[in-house]
């Protein structure tokens, strides 16, 4: 099986031949897998060299012209960096575009912090009208990718991430899924948490959604999850901690509720070392996850 | 949105009538009227856009950078009919489309939302890639910038991709009335030929070198025109 960013640059490439509407972004990351597209397409595929800030303007100027442009690169080089042009480049001109990131909260552990960015969804979180998919799977990732690119002038975020369930769920961009059902807890489970959420609820009474776009939340199925279940919910995501428990407490905001939002401390690590070990460190492997969700539901 | 006709009528000498609709006032300090004079030019005699291409896609496209003391620009897309001159009056008031930094979605033929420095020029060499891209070779793109706005660091990285780039279409004008701190040795220019640009330094009051400066020939280069005017007080 491909990588999610690896899958980014076929299915990229592909529909560059299909779509004339469709641009790209590049500053030099994954600038190898898209030399032969940029060859089919030498207007449509730009390397603006390591400049990030420019990489955000560039596409906000491809966008004022009608393009739908897509902008990649690492997620703390694409949202965190150049924030102020992703807000002021899309949302303020009116216009819209694709960005997506790879390396997500930790995917290369032994490059260090500096590549790091857990707190790119809650940075979002402060801009209006962004589309968040954090797909779980290679073919989620495709699947994601072609519904951001097709979807008008909309502002999309795909956050790719090494980290990967075994096997993918039929995402449709929108809705949550439930995948388990139970009465005493409902566990939320984003994009490549689920297989460790699956493994860590295994025979507890608890409901487990599964959501591979987290915004738009799709508050309704919790809001359904919740009334069959008790109103207690469990987040658990791939980046910062707690991310979500806004728009959780705005779904349940008529339903007495608690909310324990689990996902990447806030603390930095430091540490260098393997993904595994980072995943165990911030307790969203199955073991520390099953401790800390049968605590809160107890 | 109420579009005016354009009034042919209207000359260089009646904009400070107008900018007084904003100001109150018939003086008006450097900061308001440092760009009067570029933009006067541009918008007389070298874009081709008006009220009725304002959407056409062929249009050539101005963006303002330096979004702040944007009476002028106001004042010329009033002057040419962009929208109706009583929208001046209104100039930052609530129910205005008139604020202090100029927003694309409310007012007619403002290409970018601007104010916040650093963020003309890269969305205008994203135009230009944009256009070519879509075979539209003839429209050019043109973004005024402040002599002390050339301190962000957005604009160097732009600066120093569009001149590799070779983006014929861009044209960037720089009014240079001192106000960087630390000042550009060796001049502004400089910078641009050093990334491969064409460029030129003139009188910002001159109207007929403006006009030999936008319109001089500059194949396979982007084109930078430095107007120096008096210095901000």
């Amino acid at each position: 099986m491909d990588t999610m960013r690896e899958r980014f640059v076929s299915v990229t490439s592909q529909l560059l031949d299909e779509d004339p509407r469709l641009a790209l972004v590049l500053a030099e990351i994954t600038m190898d897998g898209f030399r032969p597209a940029r060859e089919r397409h030498p207007d449509r595929v730009l390397n603006v060299g390591i400049r990030e800030q420019l990489l955000v303007g560039v596409g906000g100027g491809l966008a004022l012209t009608g393009l739908r442009p897509i902008m990649h690169t690492f997620a703390s080089f694409l949202v965190e960096r150049p924030f102020e042009q992703v807000k002021l480049d899309f949302g303020h001109q009116g216009t819209g575009g694709v960005l997506v990131s790879a390396a997500a909260s930790y995917d290369w552990p032994a490059g260090g912090f500096t590549h790091m960015a857990p707190g790119d969804v809650a940075l979002l979180d402060t801009l209006d009208g962004w589309t968040v998919h954090v797909p779980g799977h290679p073919d989620e990732a495709e699947a994601l990718l072609r519904h951001a690119y097709a979807a008008g002038d909309d502002r999309v975020y795909v956050r790719l991430s090494a980290l990967s369930n075994g096997a993918p769920r039929p995402v449709d961009g929108l809705r949550t899924e439930t995948v388990r059902e139970g009465g005493s807890g409902v566990v939320v489970a984003v994009g490549p948490m689920l297989d460790n959420v699956l493994a860590a609820t295994e025979g507890l009474d608890v409901t487990v959604l599964y959501a591979a776009t987290v915004r738009p939340f799709d508050g309704a199925a919790l809001r359904t999850a919740a009334g069959r279940a008790a109103a207690d919910v469990v987040l658990v995501e791939p980046y910062l901690a707690g991310t979500s428990a806004g728009a959780a407490a705005e779904a349940l905001v008529d339903v007495p509720h608690r909310v324990l939002g689990l996902g990447v401390g806030r603390a930095e690590l430091r540490r260098y070392g393997t993904v595994d070990e980072h995943t165990a460190a911030h307790g969203l492997d199955a073991r520390s996850l099953r401790e800390r969700i049968t605590a809160f539901l107890r | 949105m109420s579009h005016a006709t354009a009034d042919p009528g209207v000359r260089h000498e009646d904009l400070g009538r107008l900018m007084a609709l904003m100001t109150g006032a018939e003086k008006h300090g450097p900061a308001a009227t440092s760009t009067l004079d570029v933009l006067w030019v541009l918008y007389d005699r070298v874009l081709r856009v008006a009220p009725e291409t304002a959407g056409d896609p062929g249009r050539d496209r101005f963006l303002l950078s330096k979004g702040h003391g944007p009476m002028a620009y106001y004042a010329v897309l009033a002057a040419k009919g962009f929208f109706p001159v009583d929208w001046l009056s209104g100039f930052g008031s609530y129910d205005s489309p008139l604020g202090h930094h100029p927003d694309r979605v409310l007012v007619p033929g403002v290409e970018i939302a601007s104010g916040s420095l650093g963020h003309g020029l890269p969305l205008a060499v994203g135009s230009a890639l944009g256009l070519r891209a879509q075979g539209l070779a003839d429209p050019a793109v043109w973004v005024l910038i402040g002599d002390a706005e050339l301190d962000e660091g957005s604009n160097h990285e732009a600066l120093a991709y569009a001149g590799s780039a070779g983006l014929e279409r861009l044209h960037t004008v720089v009014v240079d009335n001192d106000s960087a701190t630390h000042g550009w040795p060796g001049g502004i220019a400089s910078r641009f030929e050093a990334a491969g640009w064409s460029a030129v330094t003139v009188d910002g009051r001159d109207h007929e070198a403006l006009h030999a400066a936008f319109t001089a020939p500059h194949p396979g280069r982007p084109h930078a025109v430095v107007a120096r005017v008096e210095k901000k007080a």
